[in-house]
């Protein structure tokens, strides 16, 4: 953070319009019981500390959003966000998305409440399709974000996993981000199983043949090692957003170095200076 | 100094808590409601709004609430509208057919054009982080953007865009598709932005505090 002020006149870019729309900067918390947690291919989930703490680090960092993601909650068909939302909603001024164990209208609107500004869907959507028209005409599409996880099944083909990574849903990933689109889905949360907590650089033909497919932002999840990550994702893979765990969490980088880290690869990011 | 009394308006147009809590956050003393009397009577008063022009305006005169917002505005209590809460200020809405507004700043709210200024497709609706530039020889020194400097980013989410009638009536700006789109608008003591301050982070709430110095 402490870098942030001098590199401030190198990343701002205040006074020209760009026509380009400003990648968004992600930090996702992924979340069992109270803790934040991370894991590698979404599985040997680790203890990593208090989500509010890191949420609120990551908010004063400059996040442009945060995600949480609930990840037994599918397994246990329950969900503890709204309580740990409601506590973020105090501190934390920036968009929030929630995913994690949402089946229905209800939970949505609970979620909502709570202080959320978007929920997440995958589990219950892939069970049910509705499910993604009813979020979208109740709250507008725009709420509602289609979050996949993709395990790759042959070159150029993934599959559409739930309940975390843990269950197949027999869908084409390209396929289904598609039908769920369609059907309301505003924006897609692609996560890739094979790179997620590995640091080795995102899926790019996922995230590619993705943002090919569908005309909504796409959010890009899984693999961020290295700075250079984010620009690949973004350049070759049409990324309008990335979410990042691990770099974050075990301190590698900071969301004001992965800015300036933008800035510097020609990526259009927030004007954003710490005062 | 006593903290400012801030009556949020609730007439059923979407989630009011992060407003309050933004609010809140800047040192105000927020008042949920939908009556009358304590609307009139409040030092400040924020209209939020999420949804389609025409609901909020059936939302409002449903509560009773139309001839109050015009009081507001002649006995100068400051006002400020948040994204659909800002649209509803002007005279007409074309979301829907054809809807009258409160009338409180002269001016239109129409689509969001489709295409950029270089003739590619937009996407729509605007969501995301953009910078507010002046619009037109407005000068931030004074009122709601005291706080700011030309090119900080907020975040939006609409499909709609205000067009006031007159330049004076623009404060501020973003550009989409290289198209400058009404940020922030104000006439005396009414003013509105069409981005949400309450998710724009720490210049978010630096432009809500703006409001409660007015």
């Amino acid at each position: 953070m402490q870098r942030q002020s001098n590199q401030a006149d190198q990343s701002s870019q205040p006074s020209k319009p760009s026509t380009q729309r400003n990648v968004r900067l992600i930090a996702r918390l992924d979340i069992k019981g109270s803790n934040l947690i991370k894991g590698i291919h979404l599985e040997g989930l680790r203890v990593i500390g208090s989500a509010q703490e890191h949420a609120l680090k990551y908010y004063l960092q400059g996040a442009d959003e945060l995600i949480y993601m609930d990840c037994v909650a599918s397994l246990y068909g329950r969900n503890h966000l709204a309580e740990i939302i409601s506590q973020a909603a105090r501190d934390i001024f920036v968009p929030m998305t929630v995913g994690g164990g949402i089946r229905s209208v209800e939970d949505a609107t609970q979620i909502l409440r709570a202080g959320a500004d978007k929920v997440a869907v995958n589990t219950a959507a892939v069970a049910n399709p509705d499910l993604i028209s009813r979020i979208a005409q109740r709250f507008g599409s725009q709420c509602m974000v289609l979050s996949v996880e993709a395990k790759q099944i042959a070159p150029g083909c993934w599959e559409a996993y739930a309940d975390n990574g843990r269950e197949r849903s027999g869908r084409d990933v390209v396929a289904w981000v598609k039908e769920a689109v369609a059907l309301g889905a505003g924006e897609v949360l692609i996560t890739s199983i094979d790179r997620e907590g590995t640091r080795k650089g995102f899926d790019v033909a996922l995230v590619q043949a993705v943002t090919a497919a569908v005309s909504v932002p796409v959010i890009a999840s899984g693999g961020m090692g290295r700075l250079e990550d984010f620009s690949d994702v973004v350049s070759n893979g049409g990324a309008d957003a990335v979410a990042m765990a691990d770099i974050l969490h075990y301190n590698r980088a900071s969301i004001g170095e992965i800015r300036e880290q933008a800035c510097r690869s020609g990526i259009a990011v927030r004007h954003y200076v710490r005062r | 100094m006593c903290a400012a009394k801030v009556a949020l308006i609730d007439y059923g147009m979407g989630n009011l808590l992060s407003v309050q809590r933004g609010l809140e956050r800047v040192g105000a003393e927020v008042h949920v409601t939908s009556e009358p009397e304590h609307i009139l009577s409040a030092d400040r008063v924020v209209l939020p709004g999420v949804g389609a022009f025409p609901d909020a305006m059936d939302e409002l005169e449903r509560r009773g609430l139309v001839p109050v917002m015009r009081t507001l505005a002649k006995q100068g209590t400051p006002l400020l509208g948040i994204c659909l809460g800002m649209q509803i200020l002007f005279d007409v809405g074309l979301e829907f057919g054809e809807t009258a507004g409160l009338g409180l700043i002269p001016g239109r709210v129409l689509p969001m054009p489709k295409v950029s200024a270089q003739g590619d497709l937009l996407k729509i609706p605007h969501i995301g982080w953009n910078s507010l530039h002046p619009a037109g020889d407005s000068d931030w020194q004074t009122g709601v953007l005291a706080e700011l400097e030309s090119g900080e980013a907020v975040y939006f989410v609409h499909s709609f865009m205000a067009q006031p009638q007159e330049a004076r009536f623009s404060i501020a700006h973003c550009f989409y598709g290289g198209i400058p789109i009404a940020a922030v608008v104000g006439r005396n003591k009414v003013l509105g932005c069409q981005f949400h301050p309450e998710k724009s982070g720490e210049v978010g709430l630096r432009v809500l505090r703006g409001f409660l110095s007015l």
